[in-house]
């Protein structure tokens, strides 16, 4: 009953959607105040609707309801109920319908936040959103509905994919998608905008909360999705470029990108049609990288046969919005005049630096992953590109971006002076080349990757950190009255540099030992001495598991007992390794056990991996950075605002 | 759910584990130039994996056959020869510098190059541009932006 009851009130919202769509947009249109009105009560409508369609799922998942043909699919009554929950989305259904969940969260946050924005404008953007709305509501209930039930009910269901079954992997889908979809507010802002025919700074302040908001949760699921890729693939790689990956990653920097020329629209009424075109793009690789993920196009040619309605379906809706909006943007940019003048050394300069390489380290990133596909349409190659490619090609912007960070954000507005700017780094730059040094001399016969990540890592952490501190005029009791974005900006650019310095001392500085372990025979990797105690076989809730029993020490002293796994999920018949790690502050031990060998022992793989934990916590820092900036009052001034207008307004 | 789904394809084939001892070559010198090599090798029925990753039994093989190449006395060039006459370009993870391929190695430096220059013009006409009248804003609008933005 529930489920029939979910059904019908993701119907609802289609049809609410639909209205949504089109009446303010006439209003808008004609200036016809009721009909402008209609947006924000459906918008709010549609939310709830799809919150009750998207509860009903739950609660058939929570309840173990095999009557229904996802839940049976991708559920099992053994298992664990935080993956029941997060089994809702972990399949293509009901992963969509988080999406369109959030689609229209952010819809209804537009209404209910939106209300100090001019009539019009806040009537296009609800009914744009509601646009893109109403095409994920038609691929959901024609070409992947949840709510399809079994006309004879099993008794138990096929298990979720264990690998899914992790707490990282739970909630690494909802902060990816609040991030995805966040950056469609963007895209309904800009395309309101090219409607109304006007941007203006105001514009740039109502927008740049959204994406903010936006990255700040991409970065967040990235990051989530790359930590439990380090703990749970058994190797400690944390990113593979795999096309997958790279759909989530050109959205983020693309969103990076739009986020600092939102500045200078704000700030300066210049870059406007750059923005407004970032902000499709941004958008519009959000669904590409949908499209990416659910075609199964990339990963592998022909595997789109295999579901080609519906590949060819986010195709069409890809093209419709992102096509669409650029054929827009063609015609009316050119009533955005850019009215800031500046010279050409000025923050408004970094900032179109910052976005030149932003842009175009993403469209390395995009030429790269589709080009085996492009390569073999119309040159008949079929070749790859992997990971070598990638470093090679992709590295070198963001260490220019590294290089050009800490200048170019102390720079002054309009007209700045370069020698000033480099001369208040100078102790930094120092500082930083110092410990490059140091750390070149220490280390012998290795690559150059770890004294160079190094270096940027520094200059961009002790760069930041001057920024704020120049920023205070040099006072300490200043420093904690500054605004939270000044706060926001230098943790977020500090964040930067830690995950740049845990990358390349990763990638310069590990370790790696594989080796026959036989039971209490101590062996050395690095400084440290690994003893394999025991194996057991253990049980749990729905896996078997094989644990391994292993004492790290360190000069006589043991420092930790760690327990590599590898599981066995019987119903969903598939292993996984669940590897060992201790996490200190400098350096992991990272120990995975693989199988027993003929003569007694078992394979047992040893990693030492240098500052792996700061990857993660610069990742961290960012998000923290953009969430200061999104809480500075001067984001919140505009609901003060409202308040003490209305108080003035007489009873009628 | 985005990265998951392709390491799910990426497992599906049979999970031994990468490397094995038994794979190791005495000469460390010669095992890590294996190791080097595969690194750049696709493992060819997983997803987007180097054979020294994979897990996969054919990955197994062809980590055989680089070392094999190797111990005969190849040079890196010739094992890697070797294996792309056998298995095709697919095989190589980082692709060659040749023909068509032109193109995906020049697109980043030629797409900079014309950001470059477009950003650059653009910054020159800001420079030189005059400052022009504000008077696209209603009364009442800039009442309302004046509002907005005095908390600066």
């Amino acid at each position: 009953m529930i489920i029939e009851l979910g059904h019908f009130a993701l119907i609802l919202a289609f049809l609410i959607a639909i209205v949504q769509a089109v009446v303010p947009l006439i209003g808008a249109h004609k200036h016809w105040y009721g009909w402008m009105a209609v947006a924000e009560p459906a918008a709010k409508m549609q939310f709830l609707f799809t919150a009750f369609a998207f509860a009903a799922l739950t609660y058939a998942f929570v309840t173990s309801d095999f009557s229904l043909r996802l839940v049976w699919l991708n559920s099992h009554s053994a298992k664990p109920m935080l993956y029941k929950i997060s089994g809702v989305w972990g399949n293509h259904e009901g992963s969509m319908l988080l999406w369109v969940l959030i689609l229209t969260l952010f819809g209804a946050s537009a209404a209910w936040f939106g209300e100090n924005l001019p009539p019009t404008l806040r009537a296009r953007v609800l009914a744009i959103q509601s646009a893109v709305a109403v095409a994920f509501f038609a691929f959901i209930l024609f070409t992947s509905n949840p709510f399809l039930r079994l006309a004879v009910p099993p008794f138990d269901g096929q298990d979720l994919n264990p690998l899914l079954q992790d707490p990282g992997l739970a909630f690494h889908p909802p902060f990816l998608y609040l991030g995805y979809v966040g950056l469609s507010m963007a895209f309904s802002f800009a395309v309101a905008a090219l409607l109304e025919g006007r941007v203006d700074a105001a514009w740039a302040r109502w927008v740049r909360p959204w994406t903010l908001a936006a990255w700040v949760f991409l970065t967040i699921g990235i990051g989530l999705g790359s930590w439990w890729a380090y703990y749970e693939l058994g190797w400690g790689g944390f990113w593979f470029w795999d096309p997958v990956e790279n759909a989530s990653f050109m959205p983020w920097l693309l969103a990076a990108a739009l986020l600092h020329s939102a500045i200078v629209v704000e700030k300066r009424e210049s870059l406007k049609s750059w923005t407004i075109l970032l902000a499709i793009l941004a958008f519009g690789f959000s669904l590409i990288g949908t499209f990416i993920v659910r075609s199964g196009l990339l990963t592998s040619v022909h595997a789109f046969a295999n579901d080609p309605e519906r590949g060819v379906f986010i195709l069409m809706i890809l093209a419709f919005f992102t096509g669409g909006a650029l054929i827009l943007f063609a015609m009316r940019a050119s009533v955005m005049e850019a009215k800031g003048v500046f010279s050409v050394v000025s923050r408004e300069s970094a900032l179109v630096s910052n976005n030149i390489l932003l842009a175009v380290s993403c469209f390395v990133v995009f030429v790269g992953t589709l080009w085996p596909m492009f390569s073999e349409m119309f040159f008949d190659r079929k070749l790859s590109v992997g990971p070598p490619f990638f470093n090679m090609a992709f590295t070198p912007f963001m260490i220019v971006l590294g290089l050009i960070l800490p200048i170019g954000s102390t720079l002054a507005w309009k007209r700045g002076k370069i020698g000033q700017a480099a001369y208040q780094m100078r102790y930094v730059f120092g500082l930083a080349l110092a410990l490059a040094l140091l750390v070149w001399v220490m280390q012998t016969g290795r690559s150059l990757m770890g004294p160079i990540g190094l270096f940027l890592g520094a200059w961009m952490v002790l760069g930041a950190a001057l920024d704020l501190w120049m920023r205070a005029q040099r006072k300490w009791n200043r420093l904690l009255r500054l605004p939270r974005a000044d706060w926001g900006k230098s943790v977020a650019h500090g964040g930067l540099g830690v995950t740049m310095f845990g990358i390349a001392g990763l990638l310069a500085w590990q370790v790696e030992d594989i080796r026959v372990a036989k039971i209490d025979e101590p062996f050395t990797v690095g400084q440290f001495e690994l003893e394999l105690k025991g194996v057991d076989r253990v049980e749990g809730p729905n896996y078997l598991s094989t644990m391994g029993n292993v004492v790290l020490r360190r000069d006589g002293v043991e420092l930790a007992v760690l327990n590599p796994e590898k599981r066995n999920y019987p119903v969903a018949k598939m292993p996984t390794t669940e590897a060992a790690i201790d996490y200190r502050f400098l350096r992991d031990v990272y120990v995975v056990i693989g199988d027993p060998q003929q003569g007694g022992g078992w394979t047992l793989r040893t990693y030492i991996k240098p500052l792996a934990n700061w990857i993660w916590a610069g990742t961290l820092l960012m998000a923290l950075g953009g969430f200061l900036s999104l809480s500075d009052r001067r984001f919140r001034v505009a609901a003060g605002a409202r308040r003490r207008r209305q108080a003035q307004v007489p009873a009628e | 759910m985005k990265h998951a789904f392709a390491v799910i394809l990426m497992l599906t084939a049979l999970p031994l584990s990468a490397v094995q001892p038994d794979e190791v070559l005495d000469d460390p010198v010669l095992e890590q130039r294996a190791r080097e090599l595969s690194k750049g090798l696709r493992c060819l029925v997983c997803q987007n994996e180097s054979i020294d990753e994979s897990e996969a039994p054919l990955a197994r093989d062809l980590r055989l056959l680089v070392r094999d190449r190797l111990v005969v006395g190849d040079s890196d060039d010739e094992a890697i020869a070797f294996i792309v006459d056998r298995y095709g370009e697919y095989v190589l993870l980082r692709p060659t510098v040749t023909g068509s391929n032109w193109l995906l190695w020049a697109a980043g430096p030629l797409m900079l190059f014309l950001a470059g220059g477009v950003g650059f013009g653009y910054l020159r006409t800001r420079q030189s541009a005059d400052e022009p009248d504000v008077i696209a804003l209603s009364d009442t609008e800039k009442n309302r932006l004046a509002e907005l933005l005095k908390d600066e």
